[in-house]
């Protein structure tokens, strides 16, 4: 049977498992639009914006392990997809974008519409392709989709030129196997690696366990808890490692870094072993690097050998699939405990409580966050937005699962919130998920509550208003003098009445007590809520580890009572 | 690649390899072994790049070409010729007031050329970049070079493309 390229596309994409699309449509796209819109398989979602379709997809793919797929015109298209790529290339998600070219004649001669999205993409791709003929296009698709999920997850971008979508019937040949001679990712360990990774960790007498997103993207959280509890050693997990390990484990200690709780950059200071799982010494967890761990050795397990000695020098690095991994090392690792640096944490957890709200009858962010775990008893899929809520969220909601915090990590693009939570939840409709957003961050993506409203996507979206660009307003605060030029947003819109005005829900919160009945009303009311929190403004972040400075100037929030 | 990590490219030559379909790339880099242990693992991590050697420590042979104009009057036309003579590359162009010189070698006899003409006047010169390849094995198991032997094997397996 012959086909059009564009019909040879959706069936690839129906050969990998596909059955959602974000896009938005246009020219050059066209003749994959007219093919798609014969094949109710593929859920097609179209959103507002084309930096909606990316960052939901990326949302769908964190939720749900599968590799999220957008699809876009060309030329402007495509280039507002690139955020949401590129996102997805610093937090290794698995993500297919597929973009519409100019016809193939027309390339390179400043056609309408076009741009050399495969050149302006190629650093922040793991991999891209232009498909210059038709019968390219099931092994470029499959080669997309191998690329994207397997070894370090990336996004992978198919550009394809309008004529190649549309003339030409031609068999469709999907490939068996896949081979590619420039890739390899790795499997198991090398034997020499981890017999020294093993030594280490027997010998350690105050390890810590830093768990980062290749413990998620490799399902290894039955071999994390198995290896943290037979050898006790207690587990920070990073931003991205947040739900690897269960925050109300005793071995938690926390999260580390710049927002990280103090016990957790305490613990790490003065620990001789960090044993790091998936995890890639982000300069946001680090600080400068000549004080930190200035103690400990380091074993580096991750899949990506460019990791190794990239930021940290891996005392012992060990190359390899982190579930495989864990699993040869297990029974290397012999059982122990660690009563004494164990107590010593718990020390540090009560003299530096990072996590102490504020009793006070003003409504603060950290208040919101706090009501919010404990009503859904962290069961949501928490997704965030950029910024001072973003730290907050990571701070007081009480992750319980894997993948049930999705937050823009490596890039910190704003605007993620929204986009990222309908993709959540397509994925995983059988979860709450609730959108945190600054007013910042909502505003750029805002327009996207239409596509909510339009395919019923029930995402709660909490605004965490204090009128500000809050992150930048609290460095201005401590570095810059309290100059706070441009971060003060006079021209917010009413929220409930821009709910009102897309026909949904919109709840307004001023007072404190009004939180927790609030939270209920929006879970009980079908389909998509907007809260806005009016939150107290010139709230601070803390701890605070200022960039390029350690855990030695770490600043903690002045407490003026304690609670025992 | 090499502009978003910051590693600066000395030169760079391309072209077919007996492989068809595939091309060989040779680098020089400057920087450190940290630097150079990162631009190979990140060069490894492109989905089109098949294999990736640093042969910064191996024995290797290394040759550049380069051609350089060079002005001559009828005076010194044969001194430059003479030069041209000792290192062992040729005039492949002459003119009235200039020739051009072809010449062959690894970059410290190329630059060293470009030394010795200077004072006539070089006004332009064209140097491909280096193309280099290890030295085969002889019968004592080494290679026959100035590093005389073994070249740095890296203790872990820590190469592969992800």
């Amino acid at each position: 049977m012959e086909l059009t390229g564009a019909e040879i596309v959706c069936e690839s994409l129906l050969k990998e498992g596909v059955d959602v699309i974000f896009g938005l449509p246009g020219g050059a796209v066209l003749p994959f639009y007219g093919a798609l819109s014969g094949y109710p398989q593929i859920r097609h979602i179209l959103v507002r914006h084309e930096q909606a379709a990316a960052m939901a997809a990326d949302g769908y793919a964190r939720a749900t392990g599968k590799v999220g797929v957008c699809t876009a015109t060309s030329g402007p298209g495509a280039t507002n997809l690139v955020t949401g790529i590129a996102g997805a290339m610093m937090d290794s998600i698995p993500m297919v974008a597929i973009t519409g070219q100019v016809p193939r004649p027309a390339i390179g001669r400043d056609a309408f519409q076009e741009t050399d999205i495969t050149g302006i993409t190629l650093p922040v791709t793991k991999h891209n392709i232009l498909v210059m003929e038709v019968d390219e296009i099931a092994q470029a698709v499959k080669e997309a989709f191998y690329i994207a999920r397997t070894g370090r997850p990336g996004p992978v971008l198919l550009d394809i030129p309008k004529d190649v979508l549309a003339g030409d019937r031609r068999p469709f040949d999907w490939p068996e196997s896949i081979s590619l001679q420039g890739y390899n990712p790795p499997g198991e360990a090398d034997e020499l690696q981890l017999s020294q990774a093993v030594e280490l960790i027997n010998q350690a007498q105050r390890p810590v366990i830093l768990a980062g997103h290749g413990v998620l993207i490799s399902h290894a959280y039955s071999e994390l808890k198995e290896l943290a509890e037979k050898a006790q050693i207690p587990v920070i997990t990073t931003l991205l490692g947040i739900g690897s390990f269960p925050t109300d484990h005793f071995l938690h200690a926390g999260m580390p870094g710049m927002h990280g709780m103090a016990y957790a950059s305490l613990a790490i200071d003065s620990a001789d072993l960090l044993i790091s799982l998936g995890m890639r010494f982000d300069d946001r967890v680090t600080g400068r690097l000549s004080d930190f761990a200035p103690n400990a050795k380091v074993v580096h397990v991750d899949v990506d050998p460019s990791e190794f000695h990239k930021n940290v020098k891996a005392t012992v690095p060990v190359l390899g699939e982190l579930k495989q991994v864990l699993n040869q090392m297990l029974p290397l690792v012999e059982r122990k405990t660690h009563v004494e640096w164990l107590q010593h944490i718990d020390t540090l957890r009560a003299e530096h409580p990072s996590l102490y709200i504020r009793q006070t009858d003003e409504l603060l962010p950290q208040y919101v966050l706090k009501q919010l775990s404990d009503i859904t008893d962290g069961q949501a899929i928490v997704v965030t937005g950029v910024g001072q809520h973003q730290m907050w969220a990571a701070q007081h909601y009480a992750y319980k699962e894997p993948n049930s915090l999705i937050t823009s990590g490596g890039l910190g693009a704003m605007g993620f919130e929204v986009p990222a939570a309908l993709g959540a939840k397509v994925g995983r409709p059988d979860k709450v998920v609730w959108s945190i957003a600054g007013d910042g961050g909502f505003q750029m993506t805002m327009c996207d509550l239409a596509t909510a409203v339009e395919n019923n996507i029930d995402v709660k979206f909490a605004i965490l208003n204090n009128g500000t660009l809050g992150m930048v307003h609290q460095w201005q605060e401590f570095f810059y003098d309290k100059d706070f030029f441009a971060t003060v947003y006079s021209g917010n819109p009413d929220f409930v009445k821009l709910a009102d005005a897309y026909g949904i829900k919109g709840i307004r919160v001023t007072d404190k007590t009004q939180v927790a009945s609030a939270i209920r009303q929006a879970m009980e009311t079908p389909g998509p809520v907007v809260l806005d929190f009016i939150v107290k403004q010139d709230e601070q972040v803390y701890p605070m580890i200022p960039a390029g400075e350690s855990v030695n100037e770490m600043m903690e929030e002045p407490i003026t009572e304690r609670i025992f | 690649m090499f502009r978003r990590r910051g590693f600066n490219i000395s030169s760079l030559a391309v072209g077919n390899s007996e492989i068809p379909n595939l091309s060989r790339m040779t680098f020089v880099v400057e920087g450190d072994s940290r630097t150079v242990e990162q631009v190979t693992k990140h060069l490894h991590k492109l989905i089109d790049v098949i294999r990736v050697s640093d042969i910064s420590d191996d024995n290797a042979v290394a040759r550049e070409l380069a051609l350089m104009r060079i002005h001559t009057t009828s005076q010194t036309r044969s001194d430059v010729m003479q030069i041209v003579d000792l290192f062992r590359a040729n005039v492949i162009d002459v003119a009235n007031d200039s020739l051009i010189v072809e010449v062959v070698g690894d970059e410290e006899k190329v630059d060293a050329l470009q030394n010795l003409l200077a004072p006539y006047g070089v006004m332009e010169v064209m140097r491909t970049g280096i193309v280099a390849m290890t030295r085969g094995m002889n019968a004592n198991g080494g290679g026959s070079g100035r590093n005389g032997g073994s070249s740095r094997r890296p203790t872990f397996n820590e190469s592969g493309s992800v």
